[in-house]
């Protein structure tokens, strides 16, 4: 499959949570080396937005397409191509940075611990390899965690909130990353509810009540 | 350069052993729960080893399977809390393999330490030497059978407040089987049967578990995470 | 023929069929349960082993039997809502447990009330009564487990996955409960042998389970209605049909 197949579509997802009509027919079509910008107030569902564009969440109507397939038919094979930050960071506070990589990443592909090092290094937590994940600041979690991301080398990204608790020099950083992915020939989804720039065009796809 | 199923399943495994054994006081919280239980009975009742003998099978395996469900509810919420379930369902591994995996290390680390445990509480029990080893196989069998019971309980009641609470309620029905002829086994080895009859039904229910129970753990965990 | 299967699967379809169907359920009900009653409360001979005691067996073992219907109801309902994804379905399982919970009540308190003239006890953990017992935990279950869930839809799903998993686990916690009655036979007296049946005693036991089945049910789709109504409480149809 080339990279011109690997495109994702959201075709008129609708979502109840409960008697709530969270998602009224999300639809969106994102090619490789875009990215898309999901915004809204409180509450519009972007997060459970991003959940049915994992998987993890099936809309009552609606679906979800990648490389014009649906996904619910080989969700296993779509999930390995993709990499998720959720809204916490997702780590194990008794395993070490390198640790919580080794047994997350790994399931994805076969990765070194030199790999490994080297994406901590490039979010610039080479220093936390070897600490238990429970002392680090809530930044360097953070950048742990994006750490992930980049050596899952996944087609596409899938962020919730990516830039919570980064400092300026961090968030410099994850613009740079988003770029370098998207320059790669990446695409990813972005929730922010601020605005984002990475110096790539970029779409915007704006939720409502 | 993708992840095979089985190296999956190892790698999973070594992560829950290396989780495990970083939190040793969680690890020895059911071996001791196993022993105070066990002790409430001769203090309830009455020291003599003669009468303890003839309720010792039964204490032994109310003392066992409550112990094994105290720590099952940890099956699944510790990664649920912080968000590492999540990443384990999205790794683009099969999630039956993955709780298979979990299941199995948890088993490792609970039923089976306690399964080591029992000869110390058998012998507090009056129940003599000979009957150790059915007693020990069919307590491998049957905390076996219960993990994979637990899992369908703890997949089904991850992140539900008191969600232990419920999980007993839920797998202690489906457990008494487990109990009748795991009870029974050991009963008939201490007066000197023979447990044959009891042991293979007790490891036809494991088999028949443990090829079941996956399934509708991973379908649990599905819904949960939805 | 898949456009009935479909449209079972529209909540107003099923609100208006349930509500068709109550009356004559109920009517059809309570004849049979009349024959049933009257005739094996004063026309059927005594047993001769049990006296006039055996005729409690006229409700219990319709109630035992209900007991087991109402549950492989519940968990075939919550599979099919399961594996299609239809909302009807689920409200139909949950419509049905308290029911079921409540014929096990039934047999649990009618099995106990014949125990008194049998074993002199209202309990002596018969096998038939303790799998009863069981299967009133398996109902607990899965009613306690729906609660426990803020989402319905999932509270749904989960309830419906373990009537599934009781459902496989009935005939096994069965068959080992037998087996352990039979290993003690010595302390308890005979388990409840249904008495030899003569046709005379046979045909009132029969229109009790039919009257049984039928008023079971009829109260089954007064539930539905009522689940209908509160899980579509949004739509339209349902603010027309309460003004009606």
């Amino acid at each position: 499959m080339t990279a011109q197949l690997k495109c994702l579509e959201v075709d008129d997802v609708h979502v109840w949570r409960g008697d709530r009509h969270v998602l009224q027919g999300v639809s969106f079509h994102l090619e490789p080396a875009e990215l898309l910008h999901i915004r809204g107030p409180n509450g519009t569902g972007k997060t459970t937005l991003l959940r049915v564009v994992t998987g993890l969440l099936r809309p009552e109507q609606g679906e979800v397409r990648w490389a014009g397939r649906p996904i619910n038919e080989a969700r296993a094979e779509y999930q390995a191509e993709l990499a998720y930050a959720s809204h916490e960071p997702a780590l194990k506070s008794d395993l070490t940075g390198l640790e919580n990589l080794r047994f997350t990443v790994g399931l994805k592909r076969r990765a070194s611990d030199m790999e490994l090092r080297d994406a901590m290094a490039t979010t610039g937590v080479a220093a936390c390899a070897d600490l238990p994940a429970r002392v680090l600041s809530a930044g360097q979690r953070r950048r742990l965690a994006m750490a992930r991301v980049l050596a899952m080398r996944a087609a596409l990204w899938l962020l919730d909130e990516p830039f919570t608790n980064l400092d300026v020099a961090g968030a410099e950083f994850m613009s740079r990353m988003l770029a370098e992915h998207v320059d790669r020939g990446g695409s990813a989804l972005v929730v922010a509810h601020h605005d984002l720039d990475v110096g790539r065009p970029l779409r915007s796809l704006e939720l409502a009540e | 350069m993708s992840v095979g199923a089985l190296q999956a399943m190892n790698l999973v495994l070594r992560r829950e052993l290396c989780l495990s054994f970083r939190r040793p006081d969680q690890l020895l919280q059911p071996l001791v729960f196993f022993l105070i239980v066990t002790t409430l009975f001769p203090l309830g009742l009455s020291p003599e080893l003669s009468l303890l003998r003839q309720m010792a099978p039964g204490v032994l395996w109310v003392a066992a399977l409550l112990a094994s469900l105290l720590s099952m509810d940890g099956l699944f919420k510790g990664d649920a809390d912080d968000g590492t379930l999540e990443q384990l369902a999205l790794s683009g591994q099969s999630l039956g393999a993955i709780v298979i995996a979990k299941t199995l290390a948890h088993w490792l680390v609970s039923g089976a330490a306690l399964v080591i445990m029992s000869p110390l509480v058998a012998m507090a029990l009056g129940i003599p030497v000979t009957a150790f080893p059915t007693m020990i196989l069919s307590l491998a069998l049957g905390t076996l059978t219960l993990s994979w019971l637990g899992a369908i309980g703890a997949g089904l009641t991850v992140g539900l407040r008191r969600g232990s609470v419920l999980l007993s309620l839920i797998v202690l029905p489906l457990a008494m089987p487990l109990l009748i002829f795991g009870a029974n086994a050991t009963d008939r080895a201490i007066v000197g049967d023979s447990p044959e009859g009891a042991v293979y039904f007790l490891a036809a229910l494991c088999v028949l578990t443990s090829s079941l129970a996956p399934l509708a753990a991973t379908a649990a965990l599905r819904i949960t995470l939805e | 023929m898949w456009t009935w299967f479909y449209r079972l699967a529209s909540p107003p379809y099923v609100y208006r069929v349930a509500s068709a169907f109550t009356p004559w359920l109920l009517l059809t009900a309570a004849v049979a349960i009349a024959y049933g009653l009257i005739d094996g409360l004063a026309f059927a001979p005594r047993d001769y082993q049990q006296g006039d005691a055996f005729r409690i067996v006229y409700v219990h073992a319709p109630a035992a039997w209900l007991s087991l219907f109402a549950y492989t109801t519940m968990a075939v309902a919550g599979a099919i809502g399961l594996i299609w994804r239809i909302k009807m379905a689920h409200a139909l399982s949950a419509a049905a447990a308290p029911i079921g919970a409540s014929f096990t009540i039934l047999a649990l308190v009618t099995g106990s009330l014949w125990g008194k003239p049998m074993w002199g006890t209202y309990w002596a953990w018969d096998p038939r009564l303790t799998a009863e017992l069981i299967l009133l935990f398996l109902y607990f279950g899965v009613m306690s487990l729906r609660a426990a869930f803020e989402d319905p839809a999932r509270g749904d799903r989960a309830a419906a996955l373990l009537a599934i998993v009781g459902v496989v686990n009935v005939p096994i916690i069965h068959f080992s409960v037998q087996w352990w009655n039979s290993l003690h036979q010595g302390a308890t007296v005979a388990k409840f042998g249904k008495p030899a049946m003569d046709a005379s005693m046979l045909w009132p036991l029969l229109a009790m389970l039919l009257g049984f089945m039928l008023f079971f049910g009829a109260v089954l789709c007064i539930r539905l209605r009522g689940e209908v109504l509160n899980r579509e409480r949004q739509a339209s149809w349902v603010r027309q049909a309460i003004k009606a």
